[in-house]
């Protein structure tokens, strides 16, 4: 026994002067990043996630700034990436020197909003209140007005339809006929009566969720209300939205396709549906899953049921993790600039939400041949401006749309009863607000 | 190790000039014999301990506790994520998903399996190609069979519907009901596994003496009385080993229910949590929710599930065998 005790001795010492020597190899290597003064090397790194179009970006930043080294990393999956950004804030470590954050996510990140800085504190005065719309603005700052992301692009909402199906069923798609018919959620849904039983049946939209998450987004107050309370049970126009969604579901309205899944991009070749609720950047994904064999065939609109709305767009972030937080939100103001979210405009397509970049014409005469040639960029900054102030958005208003409200809304799709859904969807916020 | 320990001291105690200090050489030598053993196996211990053993006491630990991903002070709870998650239908929901799934697979797989290797060991042409073609839905990659297979099963555009269609039998939608959608997870799980099974039973078929065959058909057994009386008795502890590996890859089946219904909030396991299983779960609880407490309390009873059905498995398998014994076949 006593042998055995030396042993462990032993090999907790040879463990410990290992330790004490990784320990000062560690420290080593991190003081000198921290010492860097003025014209010495700083290595900046910026997460991304799918497109931001930042990459030719960087070697120019480099060039203005000789000291500033810049390494990208970027990855695919956007959700996976949200995932990592939340275990690496808890971890205390791992997280770049500027982080992009989607804005269906901010709602997971705002009540740790402690954990990053505040640009309006740190970052250059050109990078203010001015340069976004001020929704976009407003919605990067925390319930004590601290200011944590630049806003990057933004997906303002419009209404995408098939002008050959909405012939075909006699239904008129001249301006005044569209923006009527497009007017509020009552009157889409009555068009969509109308269109299932003129086309013998054929579905209107592609899911109930897409709608949903539209409607709710438009409501003064979300799923959780400023004190984080959840409402739903209370708020009278989710309820309502609810109603309506799953009527039309009931009516045969729903193609039942969700989307982003193989089901729904051989949905769009089939023409399954007629109309489609789309964020500036759905242009692309209906362009790539229609096909080229329905070119010409989808249109955009302006008019939108309820007003305008937004789906989509991201931020910057300096994490307080970063050891050069100034320098970062330096290059995170500038990558935001007009100038330069209009260069990964032209060069990826992420929508600017600058009010210069907006007014830009390079972006007014943007044009989208496979929707028939339509002013796109100027549409969609239309839109922008008629998103109202931003709806406050709690911890887990993400996860309850995603992971509740829209499996919820599948199983009416699938056959259960409205009633039991809500069942669901109550319960299922519930827990994950608990 | 025991041969070691023995000739240790008894070297020692050989030794002339006992009572001396013994020379340093004498003493590392000793010292080697005695500690190097340890050392030897140490690496697979601390590896061990580092990622096996800490994470499930580091688990026990957290699960006490009221912890959500990011928090400074998690508030201790005692045990009460436990009476939540045994008062939680989710839960329960997920514990028949798995083990509905399981059933589905593995019952299927065996018998599937064992046919294939009687069929693998006959006279076949080429052989060797075949045992390896079986093989190969194992080799292939998990998440794009499982894309493949959720692709094939598809509601609306599926690939199998449309063929039930033109045979004139009714669409089904796979992702909807419980029974369809547990059906298509175990096919996905079947197709992988099976070949692999196969090829296990089928190494310990041919290990059976051809004596006992040959003796078999002396006595007038026809192929089928054979396989049945033969074969299958002596194949009895192989089959057990097939059941128990596949009982715990079943309880912990993930990657196949997480991707039939590839969309976002894929960790629903469908829109009622219809194919949602206790690993599914337990990941949407941690990496969802961020309920790290929660979810390690059901990382915990699942290992406490698992421990349990090994046990059933293995009581049974004594049994079996002292059964097979008591028959002698030799």
């Amino acid at each position: 026994m006593r042998q055995i005790r030396k042993g462990v001795l032993i090999a907790v010492g040879l463990a410990m002067t290992a330790a004490v020597t990784t320990a000062c190899g560690g420290s080593d290597n991190a003081a000198t990043p921290a010492a860097a003064g003025p014209g010495e090397k700083v290595e900046l790194t910026v997460a991304t996630f799918n497109q931001f179009g930042y990459e030719d970006l960087y070697p120019e930043y480099e060039a203005l700034h000789p000291n500033i080294k810049i390494t990208p990393r970027k990855t695919g999956d956007s959700g996976q990436y949200h995932q990592e950004l939340i275990t690496k804030i808890a971890a205390g470590s791992g997280l770049a020197d500027i982080q992009a954050l989607e804005e269906g996510h901010l709602s997971d990140i705002m009540d740790k909003s402690s954990k990053f800085n505040d640009l309006s504190k740190i970052g250059p005065a050109d990078a203010n209140a001015d340069r976004w719309l001020p929704w976009k603005y407003d919605a990067g700052k925390d319930k004590n007005g601290r200011l944590i992301g630049y806003g990057t692009d933004m997906g303002p909402l419009a209404m995408c339809y098939r002008t050959d199906l909405l012939a075909a069923a006699n239904i008129p798609t001249d301006a005044a006929s569209l923006s009527a018919m497009f007017a509020t959620w009552d009157s889409y849904f009555a068009a969509g009566e109308q269109y299932v039983s003129k086309s013998g049946g054929k579905a209107w939209f592609d899911s109930a969720a897409q709608n949903f998450n539209a409607m709710v987004n438009q409501l003064p107050v979300g799923y959780l209300d400023t004190s984080d309370k959840l409402t739903i049970e209370s708020n009278p126009g989710i309820k309502s939205a609810w109603d309506k969604v799953t009527n039309a579901v009931a009516k045969g309205e729903s193609a039942k396709l969700t989307a982003f899944t193989p089901e729904s991009t051989a949905g769009f070749k089939a023409s399954a549906f007629a109309t489609k609720v789309c964020p500036s950047w759905m242009l692309g994904t209906v362009k790539e899953a229609a096909g080229p064999e329905n070119a010409g065939k989808w249109a955009v609109t302006a008019a939108f049921p309820g007003g305008g709305g937004n789906w989509g767009g991201s931020y910057l972030t300096v994490p307080t993790q970063s050891k050069h937080p100034k320098e970062a939100a330096e290059l995170a103001a500038w990558l935001t600039a007009p100038e330069q979210q209009l260069k990964a405009f032209k060069a990826q397509g992420p929508f600017p939400s600058q009010v210069k970049a907006l007014a830009s014409p390079e972006l007014q005469s943007e044009t989208n041949d496979y929707f028939g040639g339509v002013h796109a960029g100027q549409l969609f900054a239309e839109q922008a401006k008629k998103v109202n102030k931003p709806q406050y958005k709690g911890p887990g208003d993400g996860q309850i749309q995603q992971n509740v409200a829209g499996p919820a809304l599948k199983s009416v799709e699938q056959g259960t009863s409205a009633a039991d859904a809500w069942n669901q969807f109550v319960a299922g916020a519930k827990k994950i607000t608990k | 190790m025991t041969t070691i320990e023995k000739i240790a001291p008894e070297s020692a105690a050989g030794r002339p000039g006992k009572s001396a200090r013994p020379a340093l050489r004498d003493r590392l030598s000793r010292w080697d014999v005695k500690y190097s053993p340890y050392l030897y196996v140490a690496p697979f211990f601390i590896v061990f301990a580092i990622v096996g053993m800490f994470p499930l006491l580091y688990t026990a630990y957290v699960s006490l506790f009221h912890w959500k991903i990011g928090d400074d002070d998690p508030s201790f709870i005692g045990l009460d994520n436990y009476t939540a998650l045994f008062a939680d239908d989710q839960f329960w929901n997920s514990v028949l998903n798995t083990l509905s799934i399981f059933v589905l697979s593995s019952g299927p797989q065996i018998v599937i399996a064992v046919l294939l290797a009687a069929m693998l060991n006959m006279r076949l042409r080429g052989r060797t190609g075949w045992r390896v073609g079986i093989l190969l839905p194992y080799a292939a990659s998990l998440v794009a069979l499982s894309i493949i297979f959720s692709n094939l099963f598809g509601p609306q555009f599926g690939l199998i519907n449309n063929v039930l269609e033109g045979l004139g039998l009714d669409r089904v939608d796979w992702q909807a009901g419980r029974l369809p959608s547990h059906f298509a997870i175990a096919l996905m799980v079947n197709w992988r596994w099976t070949g692999y099974n196969a090829l296990i039973v089928l190494a310990a078929m041919q290990a059976i003496p051809k004596e006992l065959q040959e003796a078999a058909i002396v006595d007038g057994a026809g192929a089928i009385r054979r396989f049945v009386s033969v074969t299958l008795p002596l194949l009895r502890p192989t089959l057990i080993f097939v059941v128990i590996t596949s009982t715990i890859g079943g309880l912990q089946i993930f990657t196949e229910p997480k991707l039939f219904d590839a969309q976002p909030g894929s960790n629903n396991g469908g829109s009622t949590n219809q194919f949602q299983t206790v690993t599914l779960y337990l990941y949407q609880s941690a990496f969802e929710n961020f309920n790290l407490g929660y979810a390690s309390a059901i990382a915990w009873v699942l290992f406490l599930l698992i421990i349990v059905i090994a046990l059933v498995n293995f009581l049974v398998t004594r049994r079996l065998a002292q059964t097979s014994g008591g028959k002698k076949w030799l």
